[in-house]
């Protein structure tokens, strides 16, 4: 029986991003979702960005960043006692900034989509800007919300470069399901790499078949 | 009194060009506005709402200043006050009929008053998409009254009803308007619909 707590960690390690990016991507997504500026379009940029660099790349400069020897992860080492490097919250580090544009693109464009006119409906009757996102803005675009949450989610799982750039492979610490696989491979146990790819198979395929069955009444594409 | 005195530039199929409008509005008139398409009238009820910052100007109603850029004074939407009826009715989808007027007001016997006056009582827990076009274009007039403006301020709002509703809506509009004692603009194209109605009228051109 291969040892599961590689499933087990990047389980919770999907959880807490997906939980952090909806904390950190609603706002953000509704920001940006209002009007053009060359600062939004630059922001929107960056966070696409993982969409089509390399995750080695991101995983390399994330690791000379938050290095503790010097600059940023020297100062976080010595004045809070945090390390990004080979640790958990590296990974959760990297994910957040690796699953970014799944979080947030699906819920910026989905709000661009709605009519203006709602929410300065809603402004006429007094709601103020908050509680039109939250009341009218918000339950307008759930289909898009669950597509983000779900492809979030299942984006983190089956993340490798730029998690072994940063975290390395360290027992119950950054051994993921996905570089288990790896990991089992190179030491020949196919067993075990077959139960962690199985495993990981199964859990995609549900999230996936999931939100197209949930949408598909509901938005033009399931995707949306 | 509602003075009103306001440039916009607008975006035109030939270019730009610039909405004037400069008139003085008695409180409790009920004026028509019209003009050809284009001419910028869903926008100067936009520029009176808040929703649409005029470039030049000022809005007074009632003494209180509304918009001035000159003075850095421009009231946000949400404390004009102002029913708005839209164009498109810009209904919550996510909201049944009686959650549109709860969501406007906590008033539990206007919310019935006005569900009568708009024949919605027996479709209150019907979301938008299961109503008809003048039932939703019903709705929205409804959801803008609910907050008892002293301002009302429509876009078009008769032209999904048939000629039996709009007159009896009409009817109805014009004692609660009186009720209200609300000040009232209505953009139409049809000349006929607001006889009777309408004791002033804008062009817009």
């Amino acid at each position: 029986m291969a040892d599961l707590s590689p499933i087990w960690l990047t389980l919770k390690l999907a959880g807490i991003t997906t939980l952090l990016l909806l904390i950190v991507g609603l706002p953000v997504a509704w920001w940006l979702s209002k009007g053009r500026s060359v600062i939004k379009t630059i922001i929107e940029a960056i966070i696409t960005m993982p969409l089509v660099l390399p995750p080695s790349v991101l995983g390399f400069y994330l690791l000379l960043a938050f290095s503790p020897q010097h600059g940023v992860g020297k100062w976080l080492a010595d004045v809070f006692d945090v390390r990004f490097v080979f640790s958990f919250q590296g990974l959760v580090l990297a994910s957040f900034i690796y699953s970014m544009p799944f979080m947030i693109s699906p819920i910026r464009s989905a709000l661009q989509q709605l009519p203006a006119s709602l929410a300065q409906a809603s402004y006429t009757l007094g709601k103020s800007k908050r509680e039109t996102f939250l009341k009218v803005l918000l339950p307008n675009i759930k289909p898009s919300l669950l597509t983000a949450i779900v492809l979030t989610f299942a984006h983190t799982l089956g993340e490798f470069g730029v998690v072994l750039m940063i975290g390395g492979n360290i027992p119950n610490v950054t051994r993921v399901a996905s570089i288990a696989v790896y990991d089992s491979v190179e030491r020949m146990d196919y067993a075990a790499a077959n139960t962690y790819s199985l495993i990981l198979f199964s859990i995609t395929f549900i999230l996936v078949i999931t939100v197209f069955l949930v949408n598909k009444y509901q938005a033009k594409s399931p995707l949306e | 009194m509602i003075s009103i005195d306001i440039e916009k530039n607008l975006k035109a199929y030939s270019g730009h060009r610039t909405l004037k409008v400069d008139g003085k509005f008695p409180m409790g008139s009920i004026t028509k506005i019209y003009g050809p398409s284009g001419s910028g009238k869903t926008t100067f009820l936009k520029c009176i709402a808040g929703l649409i910052t005029p470039e030049k100007g000022s809005i007074m109603v009632n003494e209180v200043l509304w918009f001035e850029p000159l003075s850095g004074v421009n009231l946000p939407t949400q404390k004009r006050a102002i029913g708005f009826v839209f164009q498109d009715y810009a209904l919550f989808p996510n909201m049944t009929v009686q959650q549109h007027l709860e969501y406007a007001t906590k008033d539990a016997a206007w919310i019935q008053q006005l569900l009568h006056m708009g024949k919605l009582e027996t479709l209150a827990d019907h979301k938008p998409i299961y109503l008809s076009g003048g039932q939703q274009q019903r709705l929205a007039i409804l959801r803008a009254l609910a907050i008892k403006p002293k301002l009302l301020l429509m876009d078009e709002p008769f032209s999904a009803l048939d000629p039996e509703m709009r007159s009896a809506l009409i009817k109805e509009l014009k004692v609660l308007f009186i009720e209200l004692n609300a000040t009232v603009f209505i953009v139409s194209h049809n000349p006929q619909e607001l006889e009777g109605l309408a004791d002033s009228e804008l062009l817009i051109l």
